[in-house]
């Protein structure tokens, strides 16, 4: 066979996952390749037009502070910005945008074009090789063998991609594309577990068909924030969003066609997920509720497509158009694309490491959609984690690892690599215990200094970093150290700005802590330092939520000795028998790399864990027992 | 949630009703600061001056200054202990009840109740015990899993006690909701005011109260199961309180009508606590201290879990043993004939005829006849009583109730700060942990199946 090409890392797929693999490991310098089916594909947003929303769009800024490129992306090219959940606590602020796909795609794959080191191939991969436990290469369709030392499977939805839309189904990747039928089986026959997930996405609509005029408009912000820490030009609203509900007659419609739904009809065998149930199923599961609320979206500036949010669907065509015109607005709608399911192999992530390698096949490694989660955040967050580790792996350096009391990301692999999941994994910002510590606002003070480690932060990044952490340093020294005597002159001022006169002696930070205070407003009484508006809302949050973020913190240092309390690899835990049934099989399979990551094992008690410890203690006794008698020998 | 080391434990050392006294053992970097703030010595000295290995007498208080029990504490300082660590010994004297008590002022002072083979652990940890005793510790950490295993079987089986599943579902709920309002912000969920919330955590911590108001409502909670002696007087009902307590506190005497008072003993049957009350023996009297002890009596007879019927057998059936059978026909019962080392006179048909499902069993306190299936039989019927026992709290539930109000009572302080909901759900999670380390379930996974349980969710 034609060896067509040697690689340091092949990443298989150029979606979001893809992407940030790819220019993770090329940027830190690996001879990088990245293969799609086509070369139209890079960056493809087959599902939802936006990017971001609550725990999502903290996984942006987290991608962005470890130099990822989603988030710049993302703020050139999105046409709305809204950020959400500012009347609750700044821990679950969340941007949210409006994404124009289209020139999503065509700055995204710009953008690889010009990497260095970084080549872009249209390829098919069909088979994976892997030589003495340790990958070596990978096969294309018309049979050149590309060598490499490490691979990244980023595949998304395309392995035995079926796509079913009513009694219609056919195989096939997501958007018209082609599903990767072989791939799966070379994955199966070098030992990987599959699962079989479904997901699904609703109809795109003609705008010249639909009446506006009915619907509440939905805008954008005013003052826009962006997601990455990079971007200085604030960006534009360029369109809107609009809001509208079903009614009696569209649930009627549901209703009466029920039985024609693939799920009822039990042609969909795979797992959907609870957060994106279909309309059909809401209207099962929710029967009481009078109606559901859909939103129009813009899939572009230069299209008239609207995506329907809210109406995922995978009924037939006809009953698609007719409960759609049931809806005020749509009585007209033309469906341009009809909404539709899609069922796909996704490998367990059990059989990964907190590094995204696979446990038994060295250097071969696993991001994205085909890894059971969903979205296209959590597979670009996943992505950056495999490039960097990827790029480790080449250059036998550290992996990088991130704690979930250190980001998103933390507990997003974690929860993957030690709970599983049993349907498509979404982040939602109830997953992370330490949700006061990962604010999207401080993703680069938490993140950056990793990515600069492994490489991937850019001076100009590490710079600005720099300049803001030490700003914050120094107004938070000034606030906590200059005290305030209360005086006529001092209460004078401090009345005049509404804050309240003060009694007692008190550092100035004490004023932080009173709601609505704002470093702006002391700045105008006080000679306190001149810094960047970032660095002020860093100081006031950690002023007003000290408390609350010194309990989290001392919570995930307690947690941390845990963490570091790393289990040796090759432990017989068949051998333990002191570990109930359930635990040793389950401690077999999942290979914790921590006592930390033990414990949450589903099925694993503190019991369990009591035994382990004891009996890690216990080797290691004996074990040095050993190497003394040999020495005397 | 785990810890390795360091932090204090506390639990009770002496299996209850075992010996007269009931030891409590602290381990841990916090034990003597612990027992100094629950402990006044009889020479004024604090626990934290005394010299390594002292012995101190003084007393326990409970948080508002009286005082628990008199008692002995046994400072051990580190390294020279079993653990390694430093270690208080309190001993008590008042039996069960007290002994419970002082663990509690442990708990609340900040120490946490000790796993079982903790100490051990500890100990194997620190280097304190050699390899050879490795697997020791192992089997004693072990022999724990199949308890919890066990009583995790149960509670599947839907045996958890109803309450805390009840309050568990409550805190749930609120928290659920909050956490589908950040989550899903632009999906159609009703919204959940500051005052909503108050009163569904009100309501939450009303129902930590009932279940933690032990000592008015339901003293079971912490004795355990209640079994109550009754019979005519004479019967041999003191008598036998003392041979199932193996101690003398019931005056014993073949004058009737001996017992006048009610009187509680502590024993311990196959790991379960039981509280037995001897009682003045009933019959129609006329001295009006007696009267008052046969009506305590009757009180006592509604109030126990398990009553022990005792009918003499050396003595004809009489108008006195027909009074005790209508007392008692509805409850849970062991019917008992008496005195079987004499010569029987009673006919036992004219008793078991009321009681379809019981035989009567024969005893005699003199040859121990008998007391041996009585022991079985008691352990027997508690099994079967699920719906009483569900109120046996162990400390381990209380320790995590009292942790629970805690948090929720944190929870009102932060909803009145006002500072945005997601805060409030800081604290009401730390409560639904303390619960789910009772039932060893998942937080994360209980509020994300609970979300998409309640809420239309979705794009
Ligand atoms: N032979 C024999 N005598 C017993 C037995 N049990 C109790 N007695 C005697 O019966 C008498 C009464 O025993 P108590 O235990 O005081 O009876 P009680 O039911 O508590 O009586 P009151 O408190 O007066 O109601 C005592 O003299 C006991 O020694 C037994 O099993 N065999
Ligand atoms: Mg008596």
């Amino acid at each position: 066979m034609f060896t067509a090409g040697k690689y340091d890392v092949i990443v298989i797929g150029a979606g979001h996952a893809g992407i940030e693999a790819a220019l993770a490991s090329a940027r830190i310098g690996c001879k990088t390749l990245m293969t799609t089916l086509s070369l139209e594909n890079i960056a493809m947003m087959p599902c939802n037009p936006s990017i971001g929303g609550p725990a999502k769009g903290h996984l942006v800024r987290e991608i962005d502070a470890l130099g990822g490129q989603m988030g710049l992306t993302a703020d050139k090219t999105c046409i709305q910005f809204r950020m959400l959940n500012t009347g609750k606590g700044a821990a679950v602020h969340a941007l949210r945008a409006q994404a124009d796909k289209k020139i999503y795609q065509a700055v995204m794959k710009e953008i690889c074009e010009n990497t260095d080191n970084l080549d872009i191939k249209q390829l098919l991969i069909e088979k994976i090789i892997v030589e003495n436990k340790k990958i070596a290469a990978v096969i294309t369709e018309t049979g050149e063998i590309y060598q490499a030392t490490t691979v990244i499977l980023a595949s998304g939805t395309y392995l035995k991609g079926r796509i079913i839309i009513g009694e219609t189904i056919y195989d096939g990747g997501p958007n018209g594309q082609r599903a990767a039928i072989n791939l799966s089986d070379s994955l199966k026959e070098i030992g990987i577990k599959f699962m079989r997930f479904k997901t699904g996405t609703p109809a795109r609509v003609d705008g010249r068909t639909l009446d506006f005029s009915k619907m509440e408009i939905q805008k954008g912000d005013e003052n826009i924030q962006n997601f990455s820490f990079m971007t200085d030009i604030p960006t534009k609203n360029k369109t809107f969003c609009y809001l509208t509900y079903t009614n009696n007659k569209t649930h009627e419609i549901l209703k009466k066609n029920l039985h024609r739904a693939p799920m009822a009809n039990g042609i969909i065998e795979g797992t959907g997920p609870r957060y994106c149930p279909s309309i059909e199923s809401k209207i099962i599961m929710f029967p009481d509720k009078e109606r559901h609320q859909l939103f129009l979206e813009p899939e572009g500036l230069n299209t008239q497509e609207y995506y329907v949010q809210g109406m995922s669907t995978s009924m037939p065509m006809d009953v698609q158009i007719e409960f759609l015109h049931t809806i005020p607005g749509l009585e007209n709608a033309k469906i341009m694309r009809p909404g539709y399911a899609i069922e796909y192999d996704c490998i367990d992530p059990l059989q990964l490491k907190p590094t995204l390698e696979f446990k038994g096949i060295a250097g071969f490694f696993s991001a994205g959609q085909s890894n059971g989660t969903s979205g296209y955040e959590e597979a670009a967050a996943q992505g950056i984690i495999a490039g960097i580790n990827a790029a480790m792996f080449v250059k036998g350096k550290e992996p990088l690892i991130l704690k979930r009391s250190e980001g998103y990301i933390g507990v997003l692999i974690d929860d993957l690599i030690t709970k599983g999941t049993q349907e498509p994994y979404r982040m939602m910002t109830s997953r992370a215990e330490y949700r006061l510590l990962l604010r999207q606002d401080n993703a680069d003070l938490r993140l950056t200094p990793h990515g600069r480690s492994v490489g991937l932060v850019s001076n100009e990044r590490w710079n600005r970093f720099q300049t803001k952490k030490a700003e914050i340093e120094i107004a938070t020294s000034y606030l906590s150290n200059t005290i305030l005597t209360p005086s006529k002159d001092i209460n004078d001022k401090l009345i005049s700005l509404n804050i309240g006169e003060i009694r007692n002696t008190m550092p100035l930070s004490e004023l932080l802590r009173r709601p609505n205070v704002t470093y702006e407003n002391l700045q105008t009484i006080f000679d306190i330092p001149q810094i960047s508006t970032e660095a002020q809302f860093q100081v006031e949050t950690n002023f007003y939520y000290e408390g609350y973020i010194k309990k989290q913190t001392e919570l995930a240092l307690k947690l941390e000795k845990l963490e570091s309390k790393l289990i040796p690899q090759g432990i017989p835990y068949e051998n333990i028998l002191n570990l109930r049934s359930e635990a040793r099989e389950k401690l077999a399979i999942i290979k914790p790399r921590s006592i930390g990551q033990a414990s949450r094992i589903s099925g694993v008690s503190p019991a369990d864990i009591s035994v382990l410890i004891v009996w890690i203690e216990q080797q290691k006794r004996l074990q040095s027992i050993t190497q003394l008698k040999h020495h005397k020998i | 949630m785990i810890q390795i080391q360091g932090d204090t434990i506390s639990a009770i050392a002496t299996a209850f009703g075992e010996a007269g006294i009931g030891i409590i053992r602290m381990s841990g970097k916090q034990a003597i600061d612990i027992a100094d703030r629950i402990f006044k010595s009889v020479n004024g000295k604090k626990l934290t001056e005394v010299k390594d290995r002292s012995i101190i007498l003084g007393r326990i208080m409970d948080s508002k200054g009286a005082v628990i029990d008199e008692v002995v504490v046994l400072i051990m300082r580190s390294p020279k202990s079993y653990t390694k660590e430093d270690i208080v010994e309190i001993q008590c004297h008042g039996g069960l009840m007290v002994t419970q008590k002082v663990l509690s002022r442990t708990l609340e002072e900040g120490a946490r109740l000790a796993e079982r083979g903790e100490f051990t652990k500890r100990a194997f940890l620190n280097g304190r015990l050699d390899l050879s005793q490795a697997q020791a510790v192992l089997d004693i950490i072990q022999a724990k899993t199949n308890e919890a295993l066990k009583t995790a079987e149960d509670k599947l089986s839907g045996k958890m006690t109803g309450e805390i599943y009840k309050l568990k579902q409550q805190i749930l709920k609120i928290i659920a909701h909050i956490e589908a309002i950040i989550d899903f912000p632009e999906d159609d969920i009703e919204n959940l005011t500051l005052n909503e919330i108050t009163n569904e955590v009100t309501t939450a911590i009303d129902e930590v109260n009932e279940l933690l108001d032990f000592e008015t409502k339901s003293k079971i909670l912490t004795a355990g199961i209640e079994v109550a002696i009754i019979g005519k007087p004479n019967v041999g009902k003191s008598s036998l309180l003392n041979l199932l307590s193996k101690s003398e506190k019931a005056i014993v005497t073949d004058i009737p009508g001996t017992t006048r008072d009610v009187i509680e003993e502590y024993i311990n049957i196959q790991g379960v606590p039981i509280k037995i009350l001897d009682t003045a023996g009933i019959h129609k009297s006329t001295d009006k201290i007696e009267e008052i002890g046969i009506k305590k009596t009757k009180e006592k007879i509604m109030q126990a879990n398990l009553v022990l019927a005792l009918f003499d057998g050396s003595r004809e059936f009489d108008n006195e043993d027909e009074t005790i059978i209508n007392l008692i026909k509805n409850h849970n019962v062991i019917v008992l004939l008496t005195k079987c080392d004499l010569p029987t006179k009673i006919d036992s048909n004219k008793i078991e005829i009321h009681f379809p499902t019981e035989k009567a069993i024969s005893i005699s306190v003199k040859t121990k006849d008998g007391v041996d299936i009585l022991r079985q039989n008691i352990t027997d019927k508690i099994k079967n009583m699920s719906g009483d026992l569900a109120f046996i709290r162990n400390a381990r539930e209380l320790e995590a109730l009292r942790h629970v109000r805690k948090n929720l009572e944190e929870a009102k302080d932060t909803i009145a700060l006002n500072i945005g909901v997601d805060f409030i759900s800081i604290d009401l999670r730390s409560a639904l942990q303390e619960l789910n380390t009772l039932t060893g379930e998942s937080v994360d996974e209980d509020i994300i199946n609970e979300i998409f349980s309640k809420f239309c969710i979705g794009k």
